[in-house]
């Protein structure tokens, strides 16, 4: 019995065969619409993700299984303040495997060490989210054919973007990768991701202010929100969410292959002109999110087709 | 200044000075029935000034967490007015409750019956960080 946690649960094996699994489905639907048959996919929402949330329900009633859950945490039992291990214990008696998000950081490992079946982290705080992160994978896969020889910029902000983190973290196995950060001196890549990730691997990788500067040389640029909810401070917000905006006009030095991709939902960090370019890829990047959740669900409960 | 010898004991020697106080509080020293002596800057021909403890009786007290404080701090196990034993602490693998995590984001901030663990990531610095939020840990956030 597996669960994951976070994105460096899975090899990068593992992640291969979870990216076959995907574009197989996406090839041959009819196949796996009865692989669930019988199955329950728990969604304990801990936090309100409408977004994430339809994505694991849509992933499993694709794969012919069931869905039970809350949406948010006034209709659950933690508003009577049971503890996420009771839940989980309890919830391990009505459904097969558990998607969970938490406001809490470790919320769905403390989870995963009670539950008798598999628990998928889908979100807990400013912390994991590798779900997203298998999205981000197969889109690149599908647009840039490879995982080497990539040059990424990520936008925005850096410093609470658990999406970019674990992306550099995944992205960081593969040969030949570099990354260009680019953000506001107030919301850079944070040390720890450095130390842990960047150094210790040799990844050549540098941090700019200017999203003009970095444009050309980019095969990816991933564009992130500056969220309100993390920060303390309104002012703080107000002054930074529009310093990096993508506009038609910022694109012109892009190479024509560039795959723009945005964990969504965006504010106004990618103007809705930019949507009808070919290299808009962040719609697509939601039906990938799909595709890979139900390729870990079938991974998770062992599931043969 | 002597403070007497101890027949039975440990003695925990070379604590950088100003650590003596944190180590006295991390060990819950206060909470022990027997002798204790803490000496703060002692003159040291190593160190120059250092803190000294005395516990005056064999107790069985986890040191491990020393490793994390103060990983220069020579622990001598006096038997009989000799010291028997002297070593120096190597890292603990994981601190268990004794260290809580400074995240206010962390799940140990609401599930109360949590043990608050803390897993040491990267020996060369010293680095242990929240099972739960890879919060790092500081020496400051001792319980
Ligand atoms: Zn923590």
């Amino acid at each position: 019995m597996r669960s994951i946690i976070d994105i460096m649960d899975l090899s990068v094996e593992e992640i291969d065969g979870l990216l076959a699994t995907a574009e197989d489905i996406i090839e041959n639907p009819k196949k796996y619409a009865d692989a669930c048959r019988g199955k329950k996919l728990a969604t304990l929402f801990f936090e309100p993700s409408t977004r994430t949330r339809l994505s694991f329900e849509a992933a499993m009633y694709e794969l012919g299984g069931n869905v039970i859950g809350f949406s948010d945490a006034s209709s659950s039992s933690s508003s009577k303040g049971e503890s996420v291990s009771d839940t989980a214990r309890v919830i391990s008696c009505y459904a097969d495997i558990i998607a969970m998000r938490h406001h809490k950081e470790g919320a769905p490992y403390v989870a995963s060490t009670k539950a008798s079946i598999p628990v998928i982290n889908a979100g807990d705080g400013g912390h994991n989210h590798p779900t997203q992160t298998l999205a981000d994978l197969l889109t690149i896969k599908r647009e840039k054919g490879r995982f080497n020889n990539l040059t990424i910029g990520f936008c925005g902000d850096l410093k609470f973007g658990r999406t970019v983190h674990s992306l550099i973290s995944a992205m960081s196995r593969y040969e030949n990768v570099k990354f260009v950060m680019i953000s506001p001196d107030e919301l850079t890549i944070p040390d720890y991701v450095k130390q842990n990730v960047l150094i210790p691997n040799s990844i050549e990788y540098k941090e700019v202010k200017s999203l003009e500067e970095a444009m050309p040389e980019l095969d990816i640029l991933y564009m992130t929100r500056v969220q309100k909810e993390r920060f303390f401070n309104e002012a703080d917000y107000i002054r930074l969410k529009d310093t990096y905006i993508l506009t038609p006009e910022r694109l012109q030095s892009a190479k024509d292959d560039l795959c723009i991709m945005h964990p969504l939902p965006r504010v106004n960090e990618i103007s809705v002109a930019v949507d009808d370019d070919k290299r808009a890829c962040y719609f697509k990047q939601v039906l990938n999110g799909k595709y890979m959740r139900m390729a870990l669900i079938l991974k998770l409960l062992e599931v043969e087709i | 200044m002597i403070v007497g010898q101890i027949k039975d004991g440990i003695v925990l020697d070379h604590i950088k000075a100003g650590r003596g106080m944190k180590i006295y509080d991390t060990l819950k020293l206060g909470e022990l029935d027997c002798a204790v002596a803490l000496i703060v800057n002692a003159d040291s021909e190593k160190m120059g000034k250092k803190d000294i403890i005395k516990i005056s009786g064999l107790i069985d007290i986890d040191l491990h967490i020393l490793g994390f404080i103060d990983p220069d701090v020579t622990v001598n196990i006096i038997n009989d007015g000799k010291v028997v034993k002297r070593e120096k602490i190597a890292l603990p693998e994981t601190i268990t409750d004794i260290l809580k995590c400074k995240n206010p984001r962390c799940i140990t901030t609401v599930e109360q019956e949590l043990q608050h663990v803390f897993k040491l990531c990267d020996e060369g610095n010293k680095v242990y960080r929240c099972i739960y939020c890879e919060t790092k840990a500081e020496l400051e956030s001792v319980k």
